[in-house]
């Protein structure tokens, strides 16, 4: 143990119980938290762990919360947003051997052609960014996000880099960056989980529920999914015939009992777990109702393109909104269905990308309009992106042309784009080469990105650590700097 | 020697007098000499490793190895000169005037008699002690006690010696009831039946504790509930992982586990078949399966990825779960640098990686090599076939070819070839076949021939042309050893091609050849054959005609297993700087880190490994598994950290205890698991109440020294298998595939899949969590809800957690609202009042009657609800599924019943 550990025990063991609770009644984590610390808690580390919530953040906080739009495929970011006019004129051309060799790609064998831009690009705002055609409302908000296109990872097959993405490491098991937070800043609501997720695109992504899950932190900090169909959280409403009246009835039994209990025994564990059936009667109202988007006026909805009863990205972008509102700390939203290799015509990325742009353009242009109106935008903070890039040639699987416009999955640049939460508006940053292949300046990793989020919510990434099987665990690894540039 | 020690002595005891006298630090002047282990190491670790350890070793100067502290450090100084304090820079950095040069750095000065301890050390010669873990156990004094009559084996008397030091008092036993219950969650993971509490209490002979414990130890449920312990280290699980995660059969695996521990096979035996047991002479089918162990890594099929990454992957997860789960040691820190905090270098990570190295499998969507299981017919065939060789031979040759039939291994596939021409290599992802064309050349280089009677060549063609296959040896235009047709096959397929004139070790060269330029087929690999015995019975050949039936018969079900490579085609194993798999450094040979091989023995595979584990010159595998056993029971391990015993772990509470049980355990007893287990739940220790007093609540708030009984939760798996018991639920079956109970509509959602959850019918959705399909990217809800591992990777304890989710799951859950409704329908038909009936269910649920004022409570909400329902009527039918008002009721009050905190812990 080193003394930053060890003081904060010290620092614990002076402090008593009472005074940490009040310190932590952050809502689930806080109660939880006071669970962990009851006579029969069995893990002493705990204890210092749970510290950390008490020394944190380590500095002023920009973003109180997160929400983070992940486009599970990948979509390509040369026909979206790094445009690249060179390109068009190389296109059909075959790829020079200098850009094949010594690289892997996931599925292009052989000497594929190049492949122009497949979309129209203009300019758009006060910044002049370029932005595509087929996304006609997203270049209404352009001086409010900044477009980073010099962003690089190391994984080029889905799961892995969804893993590297949202957890640091490309293999299952870590904690994902939403369980990191909530682990380290709690949650801002009594009555919702501090990190949830909601899916749309008719698949959950490619990495499963690893991609929010809790790895070896606790398990209360991982994502909780909000279902499309049937109960939003799972078991949130009562058994068929059960009314709320007779629900409180029996849960004033169980509490009874229990307070009995721990006359007899002693042990804080029980009114620990009094605490948690009372949150989770709460919950049964609060969840449905935060998830009730017919509750917004016609306006709104129709702002977002939002359906009542359906599974969609639009109503997913309201819901968050509708989160944020209730204080849920970090919100993700994954979208399915980005992977355009040309194999089909819904694949291409001519018409195939162009449908899920519609589907996703309009609703994540409203989201970040509806957080400004409102004034959340401030302390927000928006990302969107894929896991990977495209590569500028277009895919030939097995050395066969496909039938459609396709590319390939790249990990040598990719696009996302950031709002909100103390990012600088109006700003594009960093470069690809002219045929969008490779970063040449201002590159951005993975890491760097997990590092500039946690930033962002007054985390250091290189301090806040996790102790593992004998090692202290950061999110990112032992890599990744702060993009400053990209701060307001 | 005698007159240097004492010269010495008096020597360092005049200097240290002086020095004491100068540093004006209140310096004592004894000269006991100090430990390093728990006076010391405790200082540099927290100060100081942070910065001077293994990997950061900030000026030159770490703590880590005596002879790096002991050497010159960046700026020349010399850090710790032994024997002379005054010399070394260490002590003149920690005493530093100025604060930018002393250490520890933007700290506090370490306290005047911590500088102390370590300059009495560095002056008695600064010799350093291995940590505590890494020296083997010594046998430890029981200590005597004073309250003897309490006490009931030596656990109590190492116990009650720590309580005494601590000015506490053990508690009082638990009340038979309670302890009854205890005892059968602990023991079989399920509450005792009413009828069993009452046998329990109302037997008052001396021994009917031990009774009920022997006869839970051999219960068939036993196995179960400790399987599920394994299974977390074994990361079992029914999927692959990844992203399309798709099934994996490997539920014998888990079978094996529940039956090892059911006939309580000795811990050493338990050990060498699940890591070695292909590697054990004339293995038998279930050592194979037992291997299973290490082949629950992930497997991941994504289009794109590239397959020996992945493989590298499974063996670096085998070496890290290796060490985990028998040693207790993070060996995963090594794999990019050498260890931060033990004594373990970088080297020595890939030395434990060669172990594991050279087993066959790879990262394909087959998970080859697998043990087949056929049908039934064609099993009958098998047996027939091992009968009939084993009359020609023996036994022993018998079982090599079932083993033979089954795996069909040693198997020459791709990687193991030399030189190819014309073919195309199809090996990422899900892709595993080479493509060869006419004219297509394979060379494999020495190729072992002696007593090789034939060559499967196990192939695939699609297309009607015909092509020829030839084998030649020594050259491309060598002799001809074998030749055959290629046809147009049905899938994959052996086909046998005969040999001839082959002895010796060769080359090998294929040559593929056909009329047709377009002739192409897809191979998996070549099968080396032996002769078979018999030649002279006239039924050989049909025998013969029956293998190779046999070797392409479809499989009833399949167990990935480990096959080690032949010595001719092993793999070579390499550093890997700083833990990057593709830029390799100098070729190791396997081995075990110097710390804990002092004899500096030579060890060759993995049966040598998995014997050490469980040698005498182990000093860590007992202590750690009576640990384990201890902490499931306990709900905390003697030694806190239960997956790191390493210096960053947690010191033990009870070291001489864990070192008198881990001698008993690998010991007198054998490795014997129950004896281990009974001996600990028949201590008085494990037998007291869980009734926290006044004086506990003060000195011992997280009971470390055990002077009460926890209150643990129970695990996922034990909730739903306790609430499925108590009503009647619950099915007994044992083994078999994994089944999929009840799940709502909608939790698996994974791309590139259609696999479905289809739920299990009649009693096989109502059997005990373990036998739940365990899906890694989407686990059975309820139980990940209650911290049950997703089985990733191994996983020492489960972190216990208290959430909202959790209730709502037990209030709401459609299984447990059933197994309430289960319940009501038992009360229904029982004469008597709603106070008789709540003492009745209460019974059934807590195996005893309830403190009066829970039954009152109990019947109000009886009161309460039938009011409500006799003017709801429809809320009433659809609760109950049935017209009965009372039922009704009855169903929301067994469901409170379940959700009572004393039923989802132990008391």
């Amino acid at each position: 143990m080193d003394l930053y550990n060890e003081a904060r025990k010290t620092k614990l063991e002076y402090t008593t119980r009472r005074h940490f609770l009040k310190k932590c009644t952050t809502g689930l984590g806080g109660i939880a938290l006071a669970s962990l610390m009851g006579p029969q808690n069995v893990f002493g580390k705990s204890l210092e762990e749970k510290m950390l919530s008490d020394t944190l953040p380590h500095f002023y906080p920009k973003a109180k919360r997160v929400i983070y739009l992940h486009m599970a495929g990948a979509p390509s970011q040369l026909e979206l947003f790094d445009y690249k006019p060179k390109l068009k004129e190389l296109h059909d051309l075959d790829c020079p051997k200098s850009l094949l060799e010594g690289k892997k790609f996931a599925f292009i064998q052989g000497t594929p052609t190049m492949l122009g831009p497949q979309h129209e690009f203009k300019q758009y705002g006060q910044s002049g960014a370029y932005i595509s055609d087929v996304l006609p409302h997203f270049s209404t908000i352009v001086d409010d996000v900044a477009i980073v296109k010099s962003m690089h990872t190391d994984e080029f097959n889905h799961a892995p880099a969804q893993l590297f993405l949202q957890t640091g490491s490309p293999r299952a098991g870590r904690p994902s960056i939403g369980a990191w937070v909530t682990y380290g800043l709690g949650s801002e609501n009594e009555n919702l989980p501090g990190y949830m997720v909601l899916v749309s695109g008719g698949k959950t992504p490619s990495a499963g529920k690893n991609a929010w899950g809790s790895g070896f932190l606790p398990s209360e900090y991982q994502g909780v999914q909000c279902r499309n169909s049937g109960d939003p959280i799972l078991y949130v409403s009562n058994p068929d015939g059960m009314s709320r009246n007779i629900r409180r009835e029996s849960l004033d039994a169980i509490n009874a009992i229990n307070q009995k209990q721990y006359e007899e025994f002693g042990d804080k564990e029980i009114m620990s777990r009094i605490s948690q059936y009372e949150m989770a009667f709460k919950m049964q109202i609060s969840v449905p109702d935060a998830m009730d988007i017919t509750k917004e006026p016609d306006y709104i909805r129709e702002m977002y393109g939002a359906e009542p009863g359906k599974a969609s990205f639009a109503n997913n972008c309201l819901l968050a909104r509708r989160l944020v509102e209730q204080g849920v700390r970090f919100i993700q939203l994954y979208d399915w269905g980005w992977d355009m290799h040309g194999n089909f015509e819904g694949g291409s990325v001519n018409k195939g990308l162009k449908d899920k742009c519609d589907q996703v353009d309009k609703p994540m242009t409203a989201l970040i309009k509806d957080l400004k109106q409102r004034g959340l935008l401030d302390d927000t903070l928006v990302v969107w992106g894929g896991e990977f890039g495209r590569t500028p040639m277009r895919e030939n699987r097995g050395g066969v042309v496909m039938p459609f416009y396709g590319r390939d999955h790249h990990t040598e640049a990719f696009t996302i784009w950031m709002a909100g939460g103390g990012i600088k508006g109006g700003l594009s940053y960093g470069e690809t080469d002219e045929i969008g292949y490779y970063g040449i300046k201002d590159r951005v990793h993975v890491h760097d990105l997990q590092a500039t989020m946690l930033h962002q919510l007054g985390l250091d990434h290189e301090k806040f650590t996790y102790q593992f099987q004998g090692r202290d665990f950061r999110l990112t690894d032992v890599h990744g700097h702060v993009v400053k540039d990209l701060l307001a | 020697m005698i007159k240097l020690f004492s010269f010495t002595k008096m020597h360092s005891y005049n200097w240290y007098f002086a020095f004491g006298c100068i540093m004006l630090v209140g310096a004592s002047c004894q000269e006991e000499k100090v430990d390093f282990n728990t006076q010391v190491r405790p200082i540099l670790n927290k100060n100081c490793i942070s910065c001077h350890g293994g990997v950061k070793q900030s000026g030159g100067f770490g703590l880590i190895f005596r002879e790096n502290a002991l050497g010159e450090t960046k700026n020349g100084k010399i850090g710790i000169v032994p024997g002379h304090p005054e010399k070394s820079e260490m002590i003149a950095r920690i005493t530093h005037e100025n604060e930018e040069m002393r250490m520890p750095l933007e700290r506090d000065p370490l306290k005047p008699e911590e500088i102390e301890t370590i300059t009495k050390w560095i002056e008695q010669g600064a010799e350093w002690q291995e940590h505590w873990a890494y020296i083997k156990p010594e046998e430890p004094e029981v200590p005597a006690i004073n309250n003897s009559d309490w006490a009931k084996n030596e656990i109590d008397h190492f116990i009650s010696e720590k309580l005494q030091s601590h000015n506490l008092t053990p508690s009082g036993r638990a009340a038979k009831e309670d302890l009854v219950r205890r005892v059968y969650l602990d023991l079989i993971g399920l509450p005792p039946t009413l009828d069993q509490v009452e046998a329990f209490v109302n037997d008052n002979s001396t021994d009917s504790f031990e009774k009920v414990v022997d006869q839970l130890l051999a219960s068939p449920q036993y196995g179960e509930h400790w399987a599920s312990m394994w299974l977390d280290l074994a990361r079992y699980a029914d999927s692959k992982g990844y992203e399309a995660d798709r099934g994996r059969q490997i539920w014998k695996y888990r079978d094996w586990v529940i039956k090892a521990f059911n006939q309580n096979m000795p811990f050493d035996q338990f050990t060498v078949e699940q890591l070695a047991g292909d590697l054990l002479p004339d293995p038998s089918i279930d050592n194979l399966v037992a291997t299973a162990f290490h082949r629950n890594t992930l497997n991941n099929g994504e289009g794109g990825t590239d397959n020996e990454e992945y493989r590298i992957s499974s063996v670096i997860d085998r070496v890290n779960n290796t060490w985990e789960v028998w040693q207790s040691t993070t060996m995963s820190c090594v794999q990019c640098h050498s260890h931060p905090y033990d004594p373990i270098r970088h080297e020595e990570y890939y030395t434990s990686m060669a172990f594991f190295n050279n087993t066959s499998d790879w990262d394909v969507p087959s998970e080859h090599p697998i043990l087949r299981e056929l049908k039934e017919e064609d099993e009958n065939k098998l047996d027939e076939i091992k009968e009939w060789i084993a009359g020609r031979s023996s036994d022993k040759v018998g079982n090599k070819w079932e083993r033979f039939v089954r795996i069909g291994e040693p198997k020459l596939r791709p990687e193991d070839f030399d030189k190819v021409e014309n073919v195309v290599h199809y090996n990422r992802a899900g892709q595993d076949y080479m493509q060869v064309h006419k004219g297509a050349l394979i060379k494999i280089k020495n190729v072992s021939l002696n007593n090789v009677d034939r060559i499967y060549f196990n192939y695939k063609q699609s297309g009607k042309d015909e092509g020829t296959l030839v084998i030649r040896i020594d050259s491309l235009d060598g002799t001809i050893i074998g030749k055959t047709p290629l046809v147009k096959t049905n899938g994959f397929t052996n086909l046998p091609i005969a040999i001839t004139g082959g002895t010796k070790t060769a080359d090998l060269y294929f040559q593929f050849d056909s009329k047709s330029k377009d002739y192409s087929c897809s191979i998996d690999g070549f099968l080396l054959g032996e002769k078979l015995p018999g030649e002279k019975n006239e039924e050989y050949k049909e025998v013969y005609a029956d293998i190779d039936e046999m070797l392409n018969a479809p499989a009833k079900n399949t167990t990935p297993v480990m096959v080690e490579k032949s010595k001719a085609h092993s793999r070579s194993t390499n550093v890997f700087v700083r833990g990057n798999w593709m830029v390799k450094a100098d070729q190791v040979s396997s081995d075990i880190p110097k710390l804990l091989n002092d004899e500096d023995k030579e060890f060759a595979d993995r049966l040598d490994l998995a014997k050490w584990l469980v040698s005498d010159q182990n000093p860590l595998t007992g202590r750690v598994m009576v640990n384990r056993f201890w902490a499931k029971l306990f709900g905390r391990g003697i030694v806190l950290t239960v997956e790191d015993f390493g210096t960053l772990g947690d010191y033990p509470s009870h070291p001489e205890l864990l070192d008198w049980l881990a001698l008993r355990f690998s010991g007198e007893w054998d490795w014997n698991v129950k004896k281990l287990l009974k001996t600990i739940v028949t201590s008085a220790t494990y037998q007291q109440t869980a009734v926290i007093s006044q004086e506990a609540k003060e000195k011992d708030p997280n009971n470390k020294w055990l002077s009460r009984s926890p209150r643990t939760r129970l695990s996922a798996e034990q909730i739903r298998d306790q609430a499925l018991a108590v009503s009647g639920l619950l099915s007994d079956k044992m083994y078999g595939p994994s089944v999929m109970p009840y799940q709502p509509e909608g939790v698996w959602t994974v791309v590139y899949s259609n696999e479905a959850w289809e739920t299990s019918e009649n009693e096989d959705a109502y059997r005990r969590g373990l036998y739940t399909y365990m899906r890694r990217s989407s686990p059975y809800p309820s139980f990940i809800t209650f911290d049950a591992a997703s089985r990733e990777f191994c996983l020492s304890r489960r972190i216990n957690t208290n959430t909202p989710l959790q209730a709502l799951v037990t209030l709401n859950d459609p299984v447990y609202f059933e197994a309430a409704r289960n319940l009501a329908k038992q009360i229904l038909p029982l004469e008597g009042d709603k106070k008789a009936k709540v003492e009745t269910a209460y019974q059934k649920v807590m195996g005893k009657l309830p403190d009066p004022s829970k039954t009152d409570i109990l019947v109000k909400l009886l009161d309460n609800t039938e009011e409500y329902y006799s003017e709801h009527v429809e809320e009433a039918r659809e609760i109950a599924k049935s017209d009965s008002l009372e039922l009704a009721s009855l169903t929301v009050m067994a469901n409170a019943l379940m959700n009572m905190d004393e039923f989802i812990v132990k008391n």
